[in-house]
């Protein structure tokens, strides 16, 4: 019983680091309409500027510099790549974001080189037990910080004038824009805030139990995409949610693969998220919590 | 008269690539083989994403399935694998169908979601078969994967033996000499088809579908067959690639078909220009070759270090290099490579002044109804120094824009 709790527990705070990366990626989404495939590099180079200067200035002050990092690269990605695409479809930006990633992550690759990079958390690899239940300390302060970030989230898109400013762009760009709202800071607001969340997760994805910093970091990043898809795509809450329902069905997979290996081979928990992801666009296109894209003509 | 220069240049570029093998060593030799196979690729996800305008990440998924559907069926039973032992050609058939045949089973997921949504859900499928490749090792091989026969028909094999020697002009054609003429063959049908298909009723129709489903339903277009169709076909297309790929390799491993060659196809066809055929064999060429070219004279480069050293190695160098061609093409020419050439004809006054900018040119593929892009290509002719061809009546396909 101990066991499946510990697992339980592991994939909820596992999923609410996921759900950080998927809230960026629900943020653009809504507030520039891009498909930010360079959202995984973006993650790896927040917990990388932190592994790299964690040694001179100490790991909060890092951490300060990551942040504002990688919600620099995101505001810049958007001023002078997205809003200069020759064509602004949905598609092409996709795709530039493809392009992007690509770059990005293959610089940060070799940088990284062959070594792994501790990130010097505070923490380190301290475990807090409950009665017989262990979980990493990392874990517990990701999870801990993360509802401080949704609560901070929440506020802003409800109770300050530039997150309902945000709101309205996404609902209706254009009338949004004649009420006096600037989709320009609107979109820029979005990328820094989802290069923020960005960096949060970063660190937590690379600190114990995790051994640090790799370019495989980027790739974990892309669980985070079912964990989007299935909350739905403009929607922070579903993000949550899909964090967590991902984060919980990949730690059971892979805790109880022992039992489930005969029928459905090793390494299922790396792919039963995209086999949730796939159910769950069959039969809600729009995910669980999303809003039903309306046909215009 | 633009047309049957387009023909002549085809036809040159068809004798190049034909008299190529008698000039060229192995290493040029065997990055055409892949060439040729990533550009029938191509040329499948273009119809798919272009013409269509589906987003697929899925294409490597395919590809996988042709290359092994390939490998266990012309492949014998082995201690580690079993095969079935069929003639190549058989397996050959077999890659493309057995593709179309799961395009079509995921079909009723391409059907509901379309743009970007369908991109995320084909996302899954390349790591599903991925794991599936990986755990299936009676077939598959695992993660080392398995060795591949080569082609044979008819007695004649597509490989070093069986006839021993062979020569032309006094050059001795080996495996890769003859693999380079079934691949030249299986291509130019490849791209032949391709053409045909997307200035088809059906294909008119995949570029309705694109650019409003709502309007191609409203002039009785089955929105959801004809995306089903699209990505059956383009699936085939990918599942002969995989075969092809597999028999350049002469081996099949998981990792040859991972999410990035995935996303290698889309940049082919991104770079290319959506949509064109012509566009996706470019698109193909340099995306293929590039990494093989730097690493195969990284010596003779100053900027590039040897693997390993720490400096910028070849792979990296050519991965920033096209990292940067897709945000550049993307950022500063609009419809790709081949949208720059059409445009370049244009301006020099020799080309079919925008006949080509009907309901299929991919470069028009905005957001909005079709009608907005007519236009578009309309008002810039009258501005041709010549102006001795307006639109209407050089090419055929321009009425469809008036439609």
């Amino acid at each position: 019983m101990s066991y499946f709790l510990t697992q339980v527990l592991n994939g909820l705070s596992y999923g609410l680091v996921l759900s950080l990366i998927a809230a960026g990626f629900a943020i653009v989404f809504t507030s520039t309409g891009v498909l930010n495939f360079a959202h995984g590099s973006i993650v790896l180079l927040g917990a990388y500027l932190v592994a790299v200067l964690h040694p001179t200035i100490g790991f909060w002050p890092a951490m300060l510099v990551a942040l504002f990092g990688a919600a620099l690269v995101g505001v810049l990605i958007n001023a002078l790549l997205v809003r200069n695409l020759a064509d602004p479809t949905p598609g092409a930006a996709a795709i530039l974001m493809l392009g992007v990633d690509i770059v990005l992550l293959t610089e940060l690759t070799r940088r990284i080189g062959n070594q792994v990079l501790p990130v010097g958390a505070p923490w380190g690899a301290s475990v807090v037990r409950f009665g017989e239940i262990a979980l990493p300390t990392g874990r517990v302060v990701a999870a801990g910080v993360t509802v401080v970030a949704f609560a901070a989230l929440w506020y802003l898109f409800s109770r300050t004038d530039l997150g309902v400013g945000m709101r309205a762009a996404a609902a209706d760009g254009p009338t949004a824009s004649l009420m006096g709202i600037r989709l320009s800071r609107t979109a820029a607001t979005g990328w820094a805030l989802a290069g923020v969340l960005a960096a949060v997760a970063g660190v937590f994805l690379t600190s114990f139990p995790s051994p640090g910093v790799a370019p495989t970091v980027a790739l974990s990043a892309f669980a985070a995409i079912p964990a989007w898809v299935l909350g739905g795509f403009d929607s922070v809450p579903g993000a949550v949610v899909g964090g967590l329902l991902i984060g919980l069905t990949s730690a059971l997979v892979t805790g109880y693969e022992g039992d489930l290996e005969h029928f459905l081979g090793t390494g299922f928990g790396e792919v039963a998220p995209y086999v949730v992801m796939i159910v769950v666009l069959l039969v809600r296109p729009s995910g669980l919590l999303g809003s039903k894209e309306a046909v215009r003509v | 008269m633009s047309d049957l220069l387009r023909r002549l240049g085809g036809l040159a570029l068809l004798v190049v690539a034909l008299a190529l093998p008698l000039v060229l060593n192995d290493f040029w030799l065997q990055t055409g083989l892949f060439v040729m196979a990533a550009a029938i690729g191509a040329v499948g996800l273009t119809l798919l994403v272009g013409v269509a305008g589906q987003l697929s990440l899925g294409h490597a998924a395919f590809a996988a399935i042709g290359a092994y559907v390939y490998a266990w069926s012309t492949g014998e039973t082995t201690t580690s694998v079993t095969g079935a032992g069929l003639p190549p050609a058989v397996g050959l058939a077999l890659a493309a169908l057995v593709a179309a045949g799961v395009g079509a089973a995921f079909s009723p997921v391409a059907g509901r979601l379309r743009g970007i949504y369908l991109g995320l859900a084909t996302l899954g499928l390349v790591f599903i078969v991925r794991h599936l490749l990986l755990n299936l090792t009676d077939w598959t091989g695992g993660f080392t994967g398995r060795s591949v026969e080569s082609f044979a028909l008819g007695g004649f094999s597509f490989s070093n033996s069986d006839p021993d020697y062979l020569a032309v002009g006094g050059v001795e054609f080996e495996g890769l000499h003859r693999l380079w003429y079934l691949f030249l063959l299986l291509a130019v049908v490849a791209c032949w088809l391709a053409g045909n298909l997307r200035a088809s009723r059906t294909g008119r129709a995949w570029a309705n579908v694109r650019d409003s489903e709502t309007a191609a339903a409203a002039m009785g277009i089955g929105v959801a067959r004809a995306k089903a169709a699209a990505f059956v076909v383009s699936s085939a297309y990918a599942g002969t690639a995989g075969a092809m790929l597999a028999l350049a390799y002469g081996r099949v491993a998981p990792d040859v078909f991972s999410l990035t060659a995935s996303v290698d196809f889309l940049v082919m066809i991104v770079l290319g220009g959506l949509g064109s055929v012509a566009g996706a064999v470019v698109g193909a060429l340099f995306v293929t070759a590039l990494p093989l070219v730097l690493a195969e004279y990284s010596s003779a480069l100053p900027f590039l270090a040897a693997p390993g050293s720490g400096g910028l190695d070849p792979s990296t160098a050519s991965r920033i290099v096209y990292g940067l061609a897709i945000i550049a093409v993307l950022v500063f020419l609009r419809g790709g490579l081949a949208g720059a050439g059409r445009r370049l004809r244009h301006r020099l006054g020799g080309g079919g002044p925008s006949g080509d900018a009907g309901t299929t040119d991919p470069d028009t593929s905005g957001p909005g109804p079709t009608g907005r892009t007519a236009p578009a290509s309309g008002t810039t002719d009258p501005s041709t120094p010549d102006g001795s061809h307006p639109a209407a009546v050089t090419h055929p396909r321009s009425k469809e824009t008036t439609r």
